[in-house]
């Protein structure tokens, strides 16, 4: 069964249709990548999938249940499917410590005690259990993205989005933030990303979608999409990004 | 020139002054406090609420920052009355520095408010917090931090636009000036003397609201 079933999804602002009928099942355990040229609606589909935007036609559903515009069913996806940013979005007036454990605490009305020990865990998972202290300005860029992935990781999410999540950083500190994430691949986590990172695309990912004009324009293993595009628009951005 | 300086006065009307120097700190101190919560309050009405609330808080905030704070307090302590609505002069002067604070406030707070990153807001939302939980716990803090020293310098603004109380008879620092002024015919020693206290009022209200700012946040750069 599909853990993430994306179904005729079409999404518009004012006039332009941004998506125009996406369909994506997602099983269990799978890695996707989602490649396009700037402006083929990547990020959008990411932000619909985890309701920071409305869908005008078609469904979403993750593990079975519909996603639904309004709080209380927001908050329910929200707990399964985590995300990431480009710009990390850390809290700035809070330790690394505190910005991952605050929405536990506000959210799951985890005890203090509790949500500190989930902390400590998820730091020590992507690296920086030495920077529970640190605040956000005292962090380099890959820490800091890190630690917006402990603190998605911390609400114990069934999936991960990832939208470009490597892109502001330094060449010299993407490695540290992708082998993270290659790590939580291992470790069975379903993940969306979008990424321009080919190679880490072609090595990790068990699918990937090409976009294209608010269309999923060729969907295969990378094996496949990378040495054999089908289309003359694939051919053409893979030709761009090498 | 041959006036002669006297402040001998001084021992005789101490008390006098003490108890406006009292007053006058109270007058700020619940003013400052309960003036910036309904500042916060207002601010996130205008800046997230619902339309209607924004609606309402905006006419309030025009209404108090287009009329002279006398007024407002005269309205309160005279005009109240005739609707039923009497208090004695301390809770009049209280009220009027809550409502004044809380308009000018608002209007600070929600600049600070409206330069939150939209990422910041979207991390939350993310995280699965409502709205309300946002706001309280991402974006308050850094938006104060934004606009702390405009805020600081409204809340001092507001100290010393107290000294309108003493004309509802309000028994503040002004009050007790003007007190020893009327019994001792020492114009220039009484109002000098109360120069002096609200200049040291004034910097000690600013050290304090500098370091209150330094733990409230602790990081310098908020972005
Ligand atoms: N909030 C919005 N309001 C109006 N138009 C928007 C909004 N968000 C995105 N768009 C438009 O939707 C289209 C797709 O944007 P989207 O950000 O999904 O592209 P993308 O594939 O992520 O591009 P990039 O690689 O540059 O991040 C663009 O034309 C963009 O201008
Ligand atoms: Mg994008």
């Amino acid at each position: 069964m599909s853990l993430i079933e994306i179904t005729e999804v079409k999404k518009r602002f004012g006039d332009n249709e941004v998506l125009k009928g996406i369909n994506i099942d997602v099983a269990p355990g799978e890695v996707i990548a989602i490649i396009g040229k700037s402006g083929s609606g990547k990020s959008t589909l990411l932000r619909c999938i985890n309701g920071l935007e409305t869908i005008d036609e078609g469904s979403i559903s993750v593990a079975g249940a519909q996603l639904l515009p309004d709080e209380l069913h927001l908050k329910a996806l929200r707990l399964k499917v985590g995300m990431i940013f480009q710009g990390f979005n850390l809290f700035p007036h809070l330790t690394a410590g505190r910005n991952v454990m605050l929405s536990q605490m506000v959210v799951k009305k985890t005890p203090k005690a509790e949500a500190e020990g989930m902390a400590k865990k998820m730091l020590e998972r992507v690296g920086l259990a030495h920077k529970f202290d640190a605040y956000p300005d005292q962090l380099s860029g890959g820490q800091q993205q890190r630690v917006a992935i402990a603190r998605a990781l911390a609400m114990q999410p069934i999936a991960l989005l990832c939208d470009e999540i490597t892109s502001a950083l330094d060449p010299e500190l993407v490695n540290e933030v992708l082998s993270v994430v290659k790590e939580l691949a291992s470790e069975g986590m379903t993940l969306l990303m979008v990424t321009h990172e080919m190679r880490f695309a072609r090595d990790v990912c068990s699918r990937v979608v090409f976009m294209h004009q608010g269309r999923v324009h060729e969907i295969g293993p990378p094996e496949k999409v990378f040495a054999n595009p089908a289309t003359p628009e694939l051919k053409q951005f893979l030709g761009v990004i090498h | 020139m041959n006036y002669a300086f006297d402040f001998g006065w001084l021992f005789d009307y101490w008390p006098v002054l003490v108890k406006g120097i009292l007053i006058t700190v109270e007058l700020t101190l619940v003013g400052g406090i309960l003036g910036v919560s309904l500042g916060i309050a207002c601010a996130w009405a205008r800046a997230l609420g619902p339309r209607w609330l924004g609606a309402i808080v905006a006419t309030y905030v025009e209404l108090i920052r287009n009329t002279p704070f006398l007024i407002q307090l005269f309205f309160i302590f005279f005009g109240l009355p005739a609707l039923g609505v009497r208090m004695g002069e301390l809770e009049a002067a209280n009220l009027a520095m809550v409502i004044n604070l809380g308009a000018y406030g608002c209007e600070i707070i929600r600049a600070g408010i409206q330069a939150t990153p939209r990422g910041q807001f979207e991390a939350g939302a993310s995280l699965g917090m409502s709205r309300i939980q946002t706001f309280w716990y991402v974006v308050l803090v850094p938006a104060l931090q934004r606009i702390w020293p405009a805020l600081s310098s409204q809340i001092v603004i507001v100290m010393l636009g107290s000294a309108a109380v003493s004309q509802i008879a309000a028994e503040d620092l002004t009050f007790a000036a003007n007190f020893i002024q009327s019994r001792s015919f020492r114009a220039f020693e009484s109002y000098f003397v109360a120069t002096l206290i609200y200049l040291a009022l004034a910097i000690g209200l600013r050290q304090l609201l500098r370091g209150l700012g330094w733990t409230i946040f602790p990081r310098r750069a908020a972005r």
